[in-house]
């Protein structure tokens, strides 16, 4: 089991997050989230509502958002149910942050294919501009965090940071994104091998040459 | 070779648009009203009249799984019909995996269209994707399409005009390998921690909220109105017997082109490599082991696999399995031992910690594989290693033990002379440095 374990429940910490209550954006799509369930059934939501008050976290801290103990006890009497179940759920899931992050998580996946194509070379990259493993910077623009496999493997290696993906990666190619980030501008996301699209071969693919340029319809052939 | 008009997912690499109106020109929600009108039990048939067996991994037979949801409703607590649910496992997160992925976010109306079809067939009342969570681009997609369906009368009340009503939602996971197991992720769906359930009930008689249940792979779903409309004989011209259909392969590691491809079951693995993925990195010689199904199969040593066919059958009379398909390659320069203890961490971190043989012997058994790696150990901790794993596997109320335990087979199976030689080579170099 992966080691995981609250902030501290402080005073500070209470009066910072006590009266934390979801804005109206967010309110509404946690009121579609508890629609896609059966009536009685609004703990099915908790996933769901437990993202959206992290990102509602994040916007207001301009990080990727975390979960501080009393935004856990605001989704429970939301979703009318105990506070320890929340806790359980926010506990068990990694993507749930339970300290602060800073604006960028960097994410970088170590599992074996991605350690095969060279993901060592990802962390020092990383290692290089400051960053270590579970720790933010102290500049709090970036948290480093080692990933299990996020299914990205015939575009390994691969980062994850906030809500986007990085493919295809180097050092050089990771440090492009980062540098990128860190003035503020938007990298090209998903594969960063030039002339490669998504997971086709590189090089061009060896299948369905024709999508390449027009929708096409097989039907005619079959 | 497989003929691209034999392919399913003819969108894979996402050159095209995923929105419904090019997902239309492409043949996809084609009169789904006549699928359907084929009836429950006639779909049911083709489906295993197919042979497709589950790509999520185990490989069982889908059709025969569908036919263990109840025909009627049955009765609740309360005397009232209790509804039926298709649960489709979107939870792609076995490392070496990445073609569910692909289905979402390039093909995402073949998956939404499976989960009426198949769901009509089942009798299920609405399907959940339980789609993990760090695919928040593909979710987006997902959320997209199933939006782009429902205004276009495809799903929802009379779904496809077919007088048949049938919901679509979408769930999130949050990081969870565990959630994939199909217990674990109705756990999950039901807002709690995803840990396994014991079995039985099973799904079809107790699932999510206590209603009958059917989980299935995106792939098995999404693959189901293509065979529907080309017929049982079409999807069983494929593959060798028992082992039928087009499969996505996903290859990754050492080769020169890694890549998604559909391609027809039981290729032999030299034509997969060679076809798509352009060859082994330095050759074939060079080619040190596969991993041919995904982190929970054991390695083949490279010299047994350039003939095996990729299906179920192929890879087992290798001593490991297809699971899903996903192809990990490893050549001479690859640290074999750091390879599979890397994989022995990662069931360490997603080990959801009910059973005790797992939550503590998946931590022990990745220690020990540390060890193993520096060669600090005494030649007979790889028996020891060999027997923990004999006591996790099996002693687990789901399969995360099997799969942890299963690498480390493999390794310790056929490479247990390089285990011995670190360990020989370090006790030498610190007996030379006593001296």
């Amino acid at each position: 089991m992966a080691d995981r374990h609250l902030a501290p429940d402080t005073p500070e910490l209470r009066a910072r997050w006590g009266s934390f209550a979801f804005n109206a954006a967010w309110d509404a799509k946690a009121r579609q989230a508890i629609a896609r369930y059966p009536e009685g059934r609004q703990r099915s939501a908790v996933m769901a509502l437990l993202d959206y008050a992290q990102r509602q976290v994040g916007e207001e801290t301009g990080t990727q958002g975390w979960l501080p103990v009393p935004v856990m006890e605001y989704v429970a009497s939301y979703l009318d149910m105990p506070v320890i179940r929340v806790v359980e759920v926010a506990s068990f899931y990694f993507m749930y942050n339970l300290v602060p992050v800073g604006k960028y998580h960097v994410q970088v996946c170590g599992t074996t294919p991605c350690m095969l194509r060279g993901s060592d070379d990802l962390l020092a990259a990383c290692k290089a501009r400051g960053m270590a493993k579970g720790h933010t910077t102290d500049d709090g623009m970036w948290t480093l965090t080692e990933v299990e496999c996020m299914g990205n493997c015939a575009t390994a290696p691969m980062v994850q940071i906030n809500d986007d993906n990085y493919e295809d990666l180097t050092a050089e190619r990771l440090d492009a994104v980062l540098d990128a980030l860190a003035k503020g501008e938007t990298p090209k996301t998903g594969t960063q091998e030039p002339g490669r699209h998504t997971s086709e071969p590189l090089g061009g693919p060896t299948t369905l040459k024709e999508m390449v340029s027009e929708n096409h319809d097989y039907r005619g052939e079959w | 070779m497989l003929a691209d008009k034999d392919r399913i997912f003819t969108n894979l690499y996402g050159y095209q648009s995923w929105n419904l109106a090019a997902a239309r020109a492409r043949g996809d929600w084609d009169n789904t009203k006549a699928l359907l009108e084929k009836g429950r039990d006639a779909i049911i048939e083709e489906i295993k009249a197919s042979g497709l067996r589950g790509r999520g991994g185990a490989g069982f037979p889908t059709g025969l799984k569908w036919s263990f949801m109840p025909k009627e409703s049955p009765k609740g607590p309360d005397g009232n019909p209790r509804p039926s649910f298709l649960v489709i496992n979107a939870d792609e997160s076995e490392p070496g995996s990445c073609k569910d992925r692909e289905i979402i976010r390039h093909d995402p109306h073949k998956l939404i269209e499976g989960a009426l079809v198949a769901g009509f067939a089942m009798g299920a009342r609405a399907a959940y994707i339980y789609i993990r969570g760090e695919y928040i681009r593909e979710a987006e997609t997902l959320f997209s399409a199933v939006a782009e369906a429902y205004d276009a009368g495809l799903i929802g009340r009379n779904a496809c005009g077919s007088g048949y009503d049938f919901d679509v939602f979408v769930h999130r996971g949050a990081g969870a390998y565990i959630c994939g197991e199909e217990t674990a992720m109705i756990e999950s769906l039901e807002g709690k921690k995803g840990q396994p359930r014991l079995k039985p009930p099973f799904p079809a008689g107790a699932g999510l909220y206590g209603c009958p249940t059917t989980v299935n792979n995106v792939e098995s779903i999404a693959v189901s109105p293509t065979i529907l409309r080309r017929g049982a004989g079409w999807f069983t011209s494929f593959g060798r017997e028992n082992n039928h259909g087009t499969k996505l392969f996903q290859i990754s590691g050492h080769v020169n082109t890694p890549c998604v491809v559909e391609e027809a079951m039981s290729i032999p693995f030299r034509e997969l490599i060679e076809k798509h993925a352009g060859g082994i990195r330095g050759g074939w010689d060079n080619l040190l082991a596969v991993i041919p199904g995904g982190s929970s199969v054991p390695l083949v040593p490279g010299h047994m696999c350039p003939d095996m066919p990729m299906d179920f059958d192929g890879c087992k009379e290798q001593g490991s399995g297809l699971g899903t398909a996903a192809v990990i390659v490893m050549d001479k320069s690859t640290d074999i031992v750091r390879a599979i203890a890397r994989l022995s961490y990662f069931y360490k971190h997603e080990s959801c910690g009910q059973c005790t043989p797992c939550r503590e012997g998946t931590g022990w058994m990745w220690r020990v594989m540390e060890r193993l790696r520096e060669g600090d150990a005494d030649v007979s901790e790889i028996d020891m290693l060999q027997q923990v794993t004999k006591q996790v596997e099996g002693h687990t109320i789901c399969a995360l033990g099997d799969a942890a335990a299963w690498p480390i087979q493999g390794l310790i199976r056929h490479f247990r002379s390089e285990l011995e030689r670190r360990i020989a080579e370090r006790s030498g170099a610190m007996q030379e440095a006593a001296e």
